[in-house]
């Protein structure tokens, strides 16, 4: 029998090429899983991603429209397509040195616009593609090629960012937590407005062996007890929380005017309630 | 190429040339805008701001020049004409994702209303020294089209011209603008119907290539079932990445060159004046042509056998047309230290002479007859 997600996939293009242990394949297995429970036809979406690993997780093996870009630029070019045609459902995915390092500012204006997308984040907390150096969500103390006595700069929490620029759905999960980690893409998917979904993606090949996971599962692994669910977390004191990943919905807002949605008023204005067919914008 | 209505009234309109190229804009199909100001190019998204919502086009203010042309390249693909504008250094902040426009083949203009530089230099003073850098500042080898407009009549029919040719051609199309002809007000005729052309569009076939290896392939947009693959890295016909293959690759940057060269005769436009009988030539553009064609006047009130090559089309670089001057000497005033002298020496057959201004004040016609008669 056929994979149930294998209609999602340009199967040509695989296998994919991600190290073994690689969390980005659970990832993609995630996402593919909340669109067909959800019962989305892949051809209204349209998939934006940046440079790295992560991007390559809807580019090339996405059976949609995959738009893959510039290095941080993702979310960028998404807006443009969404404003235009606001019928496409949007998905960024992409790495947390391009969505946070490089392209934070887009994040950040995206997250303040409120605009209709679902980005994901698939945080391998180093720069892989590139031969593992430090990264905006390397944790304290990590080495990586460039942090070779440790990483000193403290860690960027993309959720807590995204939330205060006013995303109205942030969420965290890890690839060891697949059963959540699907009901909040339905959830996004579903959500109307700015979503925001931090995936912890472990990278063995960059990451691991640098730091003492002798294998990709140990690592794997490792993401059971590094990780806490915010219900948990609320109860514990700081000191039990040092070192830990707080996992769970943060912000999970109510329908509220987002950015493709409005017709009058300043920035991203479209005129006339109709949209024009894609294509259509010219002379008339 | 289509006949259709112009969207504003026929008639004379007394615009700006910043008003003239929005307006233009929106003549040629344009709906949508993204865009972060800079001077002196900000009245031209003011006014798409207030206009685009009229003919349910769409207006955005970004965050950033990256992310302005990285929207105005998601909306082209969406299925928008689209466009930003901006200065000198702004552009600068664009290159790698006019790159990324070049790589995929996305039709877009981009307005550069170029300010003196280097860096922030003087934003209100008008300056050409972005010729260069719209021709090589972005990565790897390559071809665009630049045009640029010496009056206000003609920024507004040269941006109809750009959306077609970035249509036709699938690559962004700058104008060459500068902060005297942006804010000069001149009378503009707005006729009652315009020329457009419409994206060539075909479901099915291949999205980067097409059976002649130096043509210009249909392109679909988003939501069309067409499970468009898109990628700035090397890729086939399909879109598939071919990194490592470098028969892909020579075929690839071969072909976004030669279907702009190829095509340069019917892309390349000039206005020859006083050139019959002439010895000297001065060749020019923009608001230095204006400056250009007086001083051509006077030289001949004077006797002397002067005429002017005035150029519409910046790139592809108009090699027949200079190269076919029939004249001892040419003259090329421009405001900078001398960017397109080079290009005109590399081609011309007789000797070639800068006559440069570079304090942000438009050359005068006395300036370029001095360095003529001298």
């Amino acid at each position: 029998m056929e994979h149930r997600l294998k209609k999602y996939l340009r199967t040509e293009t695989l296998p994919t090429p991600f190290c073994p242990g690689c969390g980005h394949e659970i990832l993609m297995h995630a996402i593919l899983r909340a669109i067909d429970e959800l019962k989305i036809d892949p051809r209204e979406m349209l998939f934006v991603s940046g440079i790295g690993c992560a991007g390559w997780i809807p580019s090339p093996h996405f059976k949609a429209d995959t738009l893959h870009v510039t290095h941080g630029r993702p979310i960028a070019f998404a807006t443009g397509a969404k404003l235009f045609n606001p019928r496409l459902k949007v998905m960024v995915i992409s790495g947390d040195g391009d969505l946070g390092s490089i392209g934070g500012n887009h994040l950040i204006h995206a997250a303040r616009r409120n605009i209709d997308m679902v980005v994901i984040c698939a945080n391998n907390e180093i720069y892989g593609m590139t031969g593992g150096q430090v990264s905006c969500t390397t944790e304290l103390g990590v080495f990586t090629s460039t942090t070779l006595e440790g990483n000193k700069e403290p860690p960027l929490d993309l959720c807590r960012l995204v939330e205060a620029a006013g995303a109205s759905y942030v969420a965290r999960y890890s690839v060891m937590h697949t059963g959540p980690l699907i009901t909040s893409i339905k959830k996004a998917l579903e959500h109307k407005g700015f979503s925001f979904i931090d995936v912890i993606s472990p990278c063995p090949t960059q990451y691991g062996r640098r730091n003492e996971f002798p294998t990709a599962a140990a690592q794997l692994q490792a993401l059971k007890t590094r990780c806490i669910p915010i219900e948990k977390a609320k109860k514990l004191p700081q000191e039990a929380l040092e070192g830990k990943i707080i996992i769970g919905e943060f912000v999970s807002k109510g329908q509220r005017d987002e950015e493709t949605d409005k017709d009058s008023g300043a920035g991203g204005t479209r005129g006339g309630a109709q949209c024009p067919a894609p294509g259509a914008g010219s002379g008339n | 190429m289509e006949r259709i209505k112009n969207i504003l009234p026929p008639g004379e309109y007394f615009f700006e040339g910043n008003e003239a190229c929005a307006e233009g804009a929106l003549a040629a199909g344009c709906r949508f805008f993204a865009g972060y100001p800079i001077s002196p190019s900000s009245e031209i998204m003011e006014r798409l701001a207030r206009r685009l919502p009229d003919v349910g086009g769409v207006f955005i203010q970004m965050e950033d020049e990256i992310a302005s042309i990285g929207a105005v390249i998601g909306a082209a693909w969406a299925g928008a004409k689209a466009m930003t504008a901006t200065s000198g250094p702004g552009l600068t902040l664009m290159l790698e994702n006019i790159g990324y426009a070049i790589m995929t083949e996305t039709p877009c203009v981009i307005v550069d209303v170029q300010r003196a530089g280097p860096s922030t230099g003087q934003a209100t003073r008008p300056y050409q020294g972005d010729l260069m850098q719209v021709r090589w500042g972005s990565s790897g080898d390559y071809q665009i089209i630049a045009l640029s407009p010496w009056s206000v009549q003609e920024m507004y029919e040269m941006m109809v011209e750009a959306f077609n040719l970035a249509e036709d051609y699938r690559v962004p199309v700058f104008i060459m603008s500068d902060a005297a002809i942006a804010h000069l007000r001149e009378t503009c005729t707005v006729s009652e119907e315009l020329s457009i052309s419409h994206r060539v569009k075909s479901h099915g076939t291949p999205h980067f290539g097409t059976e002649d290896q130096l043509g210009v392939p249909p392109m679909a947009s988003f939501g069309e079932g067409e499970e468009l693959l898109i990628t700035g890295s090397t890729h086939d016909e399909l879109g598939y990445r071919r990194t490592q293959d470098p028969t892909v690759q020579k075929r690839l940057v071969s072909r976004l060159s030669e279907k702009i060269l190829r095509n340069a005769r019917d892309i390349i436009q000039t206005e020859g004046y006083f050139l019959e009988d002439a010895e000297v030539a001065l060749v020019a553009y923009g608001i230095c042509a204006r400056a250009a064609l007086e001083a051509t006047k006077r030289a001949h009130q004077a006797g002397l056998k002067v005429g002017l090559l005035r150029l519409k089309t910046l790139w592809p670089f108009p090699e027949e047309e200079i190269k076919g001057l029939k004249v001892q000497k040419i003259f090329v005033p421009e405001m900078n230290l001398g960017q397109m002298v080079r290009e005109a020496e590399r081609v011309a057959e007789v000797e070639v002479v800068s006559v440069n201004r570079v304090d942000g004040e438009v050359i005068t016609p006395g300036e370029i007859l001095e360095a003529i008669t001298t």
